[in-house]
């Protein structure tokens, strides 16, 4: 497959040559939080699509296009978001989006995009609304919260034997949406679920931990990002709680480790993205982001990347099939939608009617005693409706 | 649920919270000490603050394999933190606030939320050619030990300790150690030198104490450098006993901090670690209220849990000033016309 | 800024309409991808340019700025003006509907920091917490105006904990009752005893017990229209709530305000930022009406088919016939909140806010109601906050707790402080420029620098605190006036400076002042020396 598509290709951009003295430039944007707290998140994100960017500029050079990255600030404000939504829109040479970051902003960033067909890939969007509203140009390479909770929640019950769980989050569209998710999947087998809260608190945790201490849950569910989760588990740890931590894929980043110490022994997380020892693909990704970067590469750099080749796969696909000339934008939003993307850090990827990932294998990563993230379990899950 | 488990289950809840109190008094210090001089909410000193625990994480990965005394290491960090969060705070003075002496009361307090964004950013740049953003405490040996440990010499009073629902780590116990002597020593400065006599008389009536002879000027640079010491060490205790911080991570433990102060008196010392200590407990108490609620059977308290905790201390704050406008301990001082 | 000279400037007439029509040309050019394409390649990169696209439509503003400021016969002022607002810029707009986008956020902006201005330039009133108004504004509108309302519905109805017709007139009765008791306290004479301050706080908690009731009892009566209001009420019921949304967030302004408006101003600004908190902090809790982090999404919006029927034969696409209709209306609104502000600047109550701003001790000597006088000031700007939030909540279409960080309220403080506090175009000024500068000039420049291969932490678009917190501090400390102060606020900062320093500035504020002689109001006759506090009752 990934062959003959190759080879096509090849031919494809020989046929091409004649036409290349033209240069068309073609942009994909990222639309992420480059500033204020969250910028570390986005930034990642962006120099993910970056790595993609240029390993694809040659190919799309080949065709006749100069490919360029853009990248956009949405300050985690949905606001800017939009207004930044329609400064892409109005650039015709940007085909596609990667972004964004908080499905706060992708709400009304794909509203805003959707006239204009702009297609968006989300490399971290969860919450069930941001596909629900049945967008054409909105996709996520991501597990929704009503597929990442409760493949969580079936860990909790089948792998951890859990019969008490405490259930918290960190009052985000994020985190609340994972756990309210999870939650519901624990009371409909009816588990125990002791405490269900919220914190906004990124520092002191002791009031939280002085209930876990007296109502002893078997595990605790943390709806959370890992800069929250981190210490969160340290102060937890110190104080002896040993029972497991699980959460979803904001806990994917070395940062965890490193903020967590000691601590995050016994932490668990459901995630697509498959883990690194896994792909041979994942070993250049994270040694080309070394080197690019001087950083070392993380989840959201690693799904950034991702969404991007998504992207690139697409508009690509859009190419042919518009004879090697430009495509349009309705052209790019229905070759992603189509797209049989190959070779990727999180495995393939294909859409279904309104967006989400058609089938995805869940990969549950475990914290072991050597401080090292391991594989723990991999569980099938399917998007609600294909 | 027995009645034991429930007084040890409140003993630790209480017992946490005046471990945090204590953070919060010691920042509550430094807006308390700028404010009884100047009468200006310095909201920069959040930013100094965590100047000082970025000084602290910068010594202890410094001096990480470094073979000394792991309490020597942390007296380093305390020291330069204190000197570089002191001189910031006076610099801060000299540059934004001087210029604004016989401004309007409105224009030095918009310059100081506007020092405090520029802080947050330079810190966040500064941070970031390290290629950091979060910050991670690397802790001498056996700071994160529980207090009083199973093998300790001391563990007879550990037992006695966790029997009643009280559970320290040593860092905690640093914390309160640290907290505790610099408010005697600040309480002494204030109170029993000459320098702190001239402080006081400069906050009383700045003119008439320019008339018997004392630098107004340099006293208000004094006041600044010592509460950007106090900063300093707040900053490097907060690292200590929370581990993580980032150019932001000041704001909202600042805004908390400054409640205290106003809620306990502003410009009163002793106001501001009563201020701190009762916000920490209540900040705790509120974020446990959920629980009290089940087990007491009253159903209206259960969905009061942790996201409530910071606004409980502002609602605290609005009864508190409605009810005594010039907070715990402060004294009302008749308005000068 | 005006020279410093008392002669008369020259009249500029031809000048502004030469570059009034040299930058509307360029900004249709740069804005409309078709003609920018028949242009020859280098001034197509160039106009195409996103930082040149950005500096254009920013000069294309300033028009409107020279139109203000510039002597010139006033038929020219108000052609450019018509012509800019009315014609070019809804024109650029079709081609590219990020400058509606800007432009409405702009009109939002600019009312926001006209309310702003109201509480904190004129009443002196530090309000950090502004952005709350703004919010209720928003939820107000966005959970009728979308299937959130339904929700809420079912659940009392499936809830009702025994409310219906019978509480109804009960929480009517309590209501009535409470309320004509509360007056009647109110009206007796003579010093208030223990017991009236008693029975008048029982009275006050039954009234909002009663209201309570009330409420209660309408939702689960109304239950059963749960399914019929699935996708929000009728779009054209907008209107009703944009006045019930600048109802409610003064209501709320009254109720943060009374308690806390006996404080002075320290303790003020540190307790409305706690107060615009909790409002924040309820948003994200209360996730039955406000459907917590998660948001509110779709929301509609006022269907206005002749308006439609308009925008379609001029050509806009159908996505930008809201964008035009809420253009259009932030212009109205606009226009109503400037004639507001400038009535209440000259009126009784303008200059009762300007007395206590400059000495509060003396404006209650001159017979000033402090609270009433401060409660009607933060209402007042509240309510303007109220009416921008449901536009916001319209031109998103989702609205989520997020948009209302304390971050926002520091960032419409600046707009006041750098377009000048009290002065109306200056804080309109002033959100035109921060607002450009972070919506598109920023952005641009990151834009630019990212393929400079810069350090990630010192690209611009990441410096907005450094650059927020440097206007606030420079204005303060060079211009405290602000970019187009109001005479009052320059002669009051400025006084006392010309012996030893004759700034630019004030004398070109007098010189203004010459040209339109306009007599000062009293406001400035209470002011003290540097020597202000306020009076703790």
């Amino acid at each position: 497959m990934k062959k003959s598509g190759l080879i096509t290709l090849a031919m494809v951009s020989a046929l091409s040559m004649g036409s290349a003295f033209a240069q068309q430039t073609i942009k994909i944007a990222t639309l992420t939080p480059l500033s204020g707290g969250q910028s570390d998140l986005g930034t990642q994100i962006q120099n993910g699509a970056r790595l993609a960017v240029n390993e694809y500029k040659a190919r799309f050079a080949k065709l006749g296009f100069n490919l360029q990255l853009v990248g956009y600030d949405d300050q985690a404000d949905p606001a800017t978001g939009t207004a930044n939504a329609r400064k892409i829109a109005a650039d015709r040479s940007i085909l596609a989006v990667v972004g964004t970051l908080n499905s706060g902003v992708a709400i009304p960033a794909s509203q805003a995009l959707a006239p204009s067909r702009v297609a968006m890939i989300s490399p971290a969007n969860t919450a069930n609304s941001v596909t629900d509203r049945g967008l054409k140009n909105m996709n996520r390479i991501v597990a929704r919260d009503d597929a990442q909770g409760p493949a969580g929640a079936q860990f909790i019950i089948n792998t951890l034997k859990a019969k008490k769980v405490y259930v918290l989050d960190d009052k985000t569209a994020y985190g609340e949406g994972l756990a309210s998710e999870v939650d519901k999947a624990l009371k409909a087998k009816g588990i125990q679920v002791v405490g269900r809260e919220g914190t906004e608190e990124k520092s002191d945790f002791s009031a939280i931990i002085s209930k876990i201490q007296l109502l002893k849950p078997d595990a605790i569910y943390f709806g959370g990002i890992y800069n929250q989760v981190g210490v969160f588990a340290k102060q937890l740890r110190e104080k002896g709680v040993n029972a497991p931590l699980i959460g979803g894929d904001g806990y994917d980043s070395s940062e965890l480790l490193t903020i967590a110490g000691e601590g995050a022994k016994g932490i668990y997380f459901t995630t697509v993205a498959a883990p690194i020892e896994a792909l041979p693909a994942a070993k250049t990704f994270s040694a080309n982001y070394q080197k690019t970067f001087k950083k070392p590469a993380q989840g959201f750099g690693a799904f950034g990347y991702d969404a991007a080749k998504v992207a690139l796969q697409g508009i690509l696909d859009a190419i042919k099939t518009n004879k090697n000339k430009m495509p349009s934008r309705a052209q790019v939003e229905t070759a992603i939608r189509k797209v049989k993307a190959t070779g990727l850090l999180s495995g393939n990827v294909e859409f279904n009617s309104v967006g989400d990932r058609k089938a995805a294998k869940m990969y549950i990563m475990s914290v072991g005693d050597n401080l090292k993230f391991k594989l723990a379990e991999t569980i099938d899950v399917k998007a609600p409706r294909q | 649920m027995d009645v034991q488990a429930l007084l040890s289950f409140l003993v630790g809840v209480v017992v946490s919270g005046l471990v945090l109190g204590f953070v919060y008094a010691i920042i509550a210090l430094g807006y308390t000490m700028v404010y009884g001089v100047l009468q200006l909410i310095n909201f920069a000193h959040s930013e100094v603050f965590i100047t000082g625990a970025v000084v602290g994480f910068e010594v202890f990965r410094v001096l990480a394999t470094a073979p000394i005394n792991g309490y020597l290491k942390l007296i380093i960090a305390l020291l330069s933190a204190m000197i570089i969060s002191g001189l910031l705070n006076v610099l801060i003075e000299r540059l934004a606030y001087r210029p604004l002496r016989n401004a309007p009361r409105l224009v030095p307090l918009i310059t100081a939320i506007g020092v405090s964004l520029i802080l947050q950013d330079l810190l966040r740049i500064l941070e970031g050619f390290q290629g950091r953003f979060d910050l991670t405490y690397t802790l001498p040996q056996g700071f994160s030990n529980t207090f009083c440990g199973s093998t300790s010499s001391c563990a007879a009073f550990g037992s006695f300790l966790s029997g009643i629902g009280v559970q320290l780590q040593i860092k905690e116990v640093i914390l309160v150690v640290v907290a505790v002597l610099m408010l005697a020593l600040l309480n002494y400065i204030v109170n029993y030198t000459r320098m702190g006599r001239a402080i006081r008389a400069v906050a009383q009536d700045r003119v008439t104490a320019g008339l018997m002879g004392i630098d107004s000027n340099r006293m208000i640079s004094l006041t600044f450098l010592i509460g950007g010491a106090l900063g300093g060490v707040s900053g490097v205790l907060f690292g200590l006993k929370f581990g993580t911080i980032n150019a932001y991570s000041g704001f909202d433990p600042g805004i908390v901090a400054f409640t205290a102060a106003v809620l306990g008196g502003i410009g009163s010392i002793p106001g501001a670690v009563l201020g701190g200590l009762v916000l920490g407990v209540i900040q705790n108490l509120i974020g446990v209220t959920n629980i009290l609620g089940s087990l007491l059977g009253i159903a209206n308290l259960q969905s009061i849990d942790a996201s409530y905790q910071r606004i409980g201390a502002f609602i605290l704050l609005v009864v508190i000033l409605i009810v005594k406008p010039t907070g715990l301990l402060g004294r009302s001082n008749t308005e000068k016309v | 800024m005006s020279a410093p000279t008392s002669v008369r400037p020259p009249d500029r007439t031809a000048l502004l309409l030469t570059i009034a029509a040299v930058t509307s040309l360029l900004m249709l050019v740069s804005q409309h991808s078709e003609w920018l394409a028949a242009l020859p390649a280098g001034l197509q990169n160039i106009l195409g340019n996103s930082l040149v696209r950005s500096l254009v439509l920013t000069l294309f503003l300033a028009n409107l700025l020279f139109a203000y400021r510039w002597r010139a016969q006033t038929w020219a002022k108000l052609l450019i003006g018509t012509v800019c607002l009315l014609l070019i810029l809804p024109w650029a707009g079709r081609d590219n509907s990020a400058v509606f986008d800007l432009a409405i956020q702009i009109g939002i902006f600019a009312a926001l920091s006209l309310g702003l201005n109201i509480v904190v330039g004129l009443a002196g009133l530090l309000d950090l917490g502004y952005i709350a108004f703004f919010a209720v504004g928003a939820y107000v509108w966005s959970i009728v105006g979308s299937g959130q309302l339904s929700k809420i519905l079912t659940y009392y109805g499936a809830n009702s904990g025994g409310a219906g017709t019978g509480s109804l007139l009960l929480g009517l009765l309590i209501t009535l009752a409470t309320a004509a008791s509360l007056l009647w306290i109110r009206r007796q004479k003579g010093a208030r005893t223990r017991l009236a301050s008693f029975s008048f706080a029982l009275a006050a908690f039954g009234l909002v017990a009663g209201l309570v009731l009330v409420a209660r009892s309408i939702m689960v009566l109304a239950a059963p229209q749960a399914a019929a209001l699935s996708s929000g009420i009728n779009g054209n019921f907008f209107w009703l709530f944009l006045a019930l949304a600048v109802l409610a967030a003064a209501i709320v302004g009254i109720l943060i305000g009374l308690p806390v408006l006996r404080l002075k101003g320290d303790y003020l600004a540190i307790i409305t930022l706690g107060l615009g908190e909790v409002i924040r902090v309820l948003a994200n809790n209360l996730t039955l009406y406000t459907n917590g982090s998660q948001g509110i999404t779709p929301i509609g919006s006022a269907p206005v088919p002749w308006l439609d029927a308009i925008a379609a034969q001029l050509g806009f696409s159908e996505d930008q016939y809201n964008l035009l209709f809420l253009y259009l209306l932030v212009l109205v609104l606009i226009g109503i909140i400037i004639m507001v502000n400038i009535r209440l600047d000259r009126s009784r109550i303008g200059r009762a806010w300007i007395a206590i701003r400059e000495d509060e001790v003396a404006a209650q000597a001159m017979g000033v109601p402090l609270v009433r006088t401060k409660l009607i000031a933060f209402a007042t700007g509240a309510s303007f906050a109220g009416a921008m939030g449901m536009i916001f909540a319209a031109k998103q279409t989702f609205v989520s707790p997020e948009s209302f960080i304390l971050n926002e309220s520091i960032g419409v403080l600046s707009m006041v402080i750098l377009g000048g506090m009290g002065s109306i175009p200056g804080v309109i000024l002033g959100a035109a420029v921060v607002t450009i500068l972070k919506l598109s000039v920023l952005p641009s420049l990151g834009e630019i620098t990212a393929t400079l291969n810069l350090p990630q932490q010192v690209n611009p678009n990441q410096l907005q605190r450094l650059i927020f917190g440097t206007i606030l501090v420079l204005m303060m400390l060079f211009r405290p006036e602000g970019l187009l102060p109001s005479r009052r606020q320059a002669m009051v900062l400025h006084e006392g400076e010309e012996d030893n320093a004759p700034s630019a500035s004030s004398i070109g504020a007098d010189s203004e002042r010459d040209a339109t002689a306009e007599p000062y109001s009293a406001g400035e006759a209470t002011r003290k020396d540097d020597e202000r506090t306020g009076g703790e009752r």
